[in-house]
């Protein structure tokens, strides 16, 4: 159907297979670089260095070596995938708690200093880390909390991006649900770990997701905190590889490669958690 | 004790003191600190008041200005790229053309990038822009008989190397803002406009646009910000601080440089100022103008 008047008036179904093409391969150029690292975990290290990813690739060379290499000989890898991943569960049940805890406080009461405290939570959402990462590596040194991972926790667990998205789910919880369970004699506390954790699980799943994913990549911070080489997580550890003396380019490629492996495992699980979760900063106008 | 747990005047207090003590403990001490330090020289421990000499410095220093150039070129091709692109594409995803299932790929397959560390980005994008004839880009721009490029190695090329990576980490992220913004905006509006006879491009222009606007307004500032404040994509791509001829060198890469890597406290104190108080300067006029504060706080 084509509007007289209308210049080069393509019909739907060309017009379909055109955008149809065109999402197809934007959606393959945007996995390229992913390709390209799993294609690597077959190469030899030293040759992907030198000449970098490439279209030439020699099929017959690919091997399973690097595999080999990284089940029985990859020094602290395994050890630095533990110290991720018990880090970022800790972090998530922890932000989880205690940002929600906040949220709650924002959305449910009437108090002093309430708009002065969201304002505060409002310019926290877009004041980036890197700004304080100065300062506070200052005070890990001074108080000598290097490779301390209460110290990589802590800053985090009130996280303002987190306690934004929850207030905006606790304001759509009808107030009567609190007063039933005053009247019922349920302290304030008891209603919010009774009452409202168990109906805002989709929030919470949303919000794991997000900080799941951000502790898992988190990079800057960790950097400046741990020092010691069995301390570190995926993301420092991948990095001291990348040196133009390294001597272990495989588990530098191979090693990157099994660290996106659970993100992506969840992401296929759980889409819509994730979408719904890296977007939760946007305000709703 | 049992009055405190049924107190309904002291419980919101209760439940927003973590936030008010990160707040207090991990940002406003910490920024105090940092502006009381941007007005010393700090030495091995040792303090002595300067005055404004660090900011002095700052303002004569030729390499600061070059990493705020930097900063701030990034920025605003940044904002060229990845907003209008991903406007466009959510534009895309959202119309009732082609077929749900590639829409659905097509989604997916550009939040992955979103979900990988900054360090596997780094990583592999530095060996697909490997300098020699081998490498990926270089392969690929020898089709149309250019090349080979010594990408990280000169300023204008490397700045490329870093846009690709800023545009496949983000488009898909500020894709899905704008896919939310707009289903977000009534069918109707579409369904007047068609009867009227709009062309698809008029609906774009005169109906999705102007309603996408708190997700632009919100977008904008947040790629302004992630611009100005860009270290880590630059770290990873030159893995390291240092570039050839500093082409790399952002605002927060020299603080870096300054404070922890040479430990001039004082020095990397006022570049750190500086740009808060950018940011911050920025971040207050959007909020403002956009209304948030009123509509947010009043809630």
């Amino acid at each position: 159907m084509s509007a007289p008047g209308e210049r080069r008036a393509l019909s739907p179904r060309v017009y379909g297979l055109i955008q149809n093409g065109l999402l197809v391969l934007m959606a393959l150029i945007s996995l390229v670089p992913l390709l390209a690292i799993f294609v690597g975990t077959f190469q030899n290290g030293n040759e992907i260095i030198r000449q970098g990813v490439t279209l030439d690739i020699d099929w017959g060379a690919l091997t399973f070596d690097n595999y080999r290499m990284l089940f029985t000989d990859s020094g602290y890898y395994f050890r630095w995938f533990a110290n991720t991943l018990g880090l970022t569960i800790v972090t998530v049940v922890g932000t989880l708690l205690v940002s929600s805890f906040v949220a709650y406080g924002f959305a449910m009461y009437e108090f002093k200093a309430k708009r002065l405290g969201f304002i505060g939570v409002l310019l926290l959402m877009t004041v980036p880390f890197e700004m304080l990462m100065l300062p506070l590596y200052v005070q890990v040194n001074k108080f000598g909390l290097a490779d301390s991972y209460v110290m990589v926790v802590i800053p985090f667990l009130a996280a303002p991006v987190t306690i934004f998205f929850f207030r905006q789910y606790f304001l759509g919880i009808p107030k009567e649900l609190l007063e039933a369970g005053r009247v019922d004699g349920v302290t304030e506390f008891g209603i919010f770990f009774r009452l409202v954790v168990p109906i805002i699980r989709p929030a919470l799943a949303a919000m794991a997701i997000l900080n799941g994913m951000l502790a898992w990549n988190n990079f800057l911070w960790p950097l400046l905190v741990l020092r010691s080489p069995q301390n570190f997580t995926l993301p420092i550890g991948l990095n001291t590889l990348l040196t133009p003396y390294g001597n272990n380019y495989e588990l530098l490629i191979i090693g990157s490669f099994f660290s996106l492996i659970p993100i992506l495992i969840l992401f296929l699980a759980f889409q819509r958690f994730f979408v719904e979760g890296m977007t939760a900063g946007a305000l709703k106008g | 004790m049992k009055q405190l747990l049924y107190s309904q005047r002291l419980a919101p207090y209760l439940f927003i003191a973590p936030f008010v003590i990160t707040l207090v403990v991990f940002w406003m001490i910490p920024v105090g600190q940092s502006v009381v330090m941007s007005t010393q020289e700090v030495l091995y421990g040792e303090t002595t008041p300067v005055g404004f000499r660090n900011y002095e410095r700052l303002w004569q220093d030729r390499l600061f200005w070059q990493a705020l150039f930097n900063s701030a070129r990034y920025m605003v091709l940044t904002l060229a790229i990845l907003i209008p692109i991903p406007m466009v594409l959510a534009a895309l995803v959202c119309n009732s053309i082609g077929s749900p299932r590639i829409k659905n790929f097509f989604k997916a397959s550009l939040f992955v990038p979103a979900l990988t560390s900054v360090v596997v980005a780094g990583i592999v994008f530095r060996l697909m822009f490997a300098e020699t004839g081998t490498g990926l880009m270089n392969q690929i721009i020898s089709v149309i008989g250019l090349g080979p490029v010594r990408w990280l190695r000169e300023d204008v090329p490397g700045l490329i190397a870093l846009l690709a990576l800023a545009t496949w980490r983000y488009t898909g992220v500020n894709t899905m803002y704008f896919i939310a913004g707009i289903q977000s905006i009534p069918g109707e509006l579409y369904e007047a406009a068609s009867i009227d006879g709009a062309s698809r491009r008029q609906q774009f222009f005169r109906i999705t646009i102007p309603n996408l606007r708190p997700t632009l307004v919100y977008v904008t500032t947040i790629s302004i910000y992630g611009g100005l404040a860009m270290f880590l994509e630059s770290f990873m791509l030159y893995a390291g601080n240092g570039s050839p001829n500093n082409q790399g060198l952002t605002v927060i890469g020299y603080l870096y440089r300054r404070g922890i890597e040479e430990n001039d406290l004082g020095f990397a104190s006022a570049v750190g100022v500086v740009l808060l108080v950018v940011i911050l300067a920025i971040n207050l006029t959007q909020l403002t103008l956009s209304g948030t504060f009123r509509k947010e706080a009043d809630r």
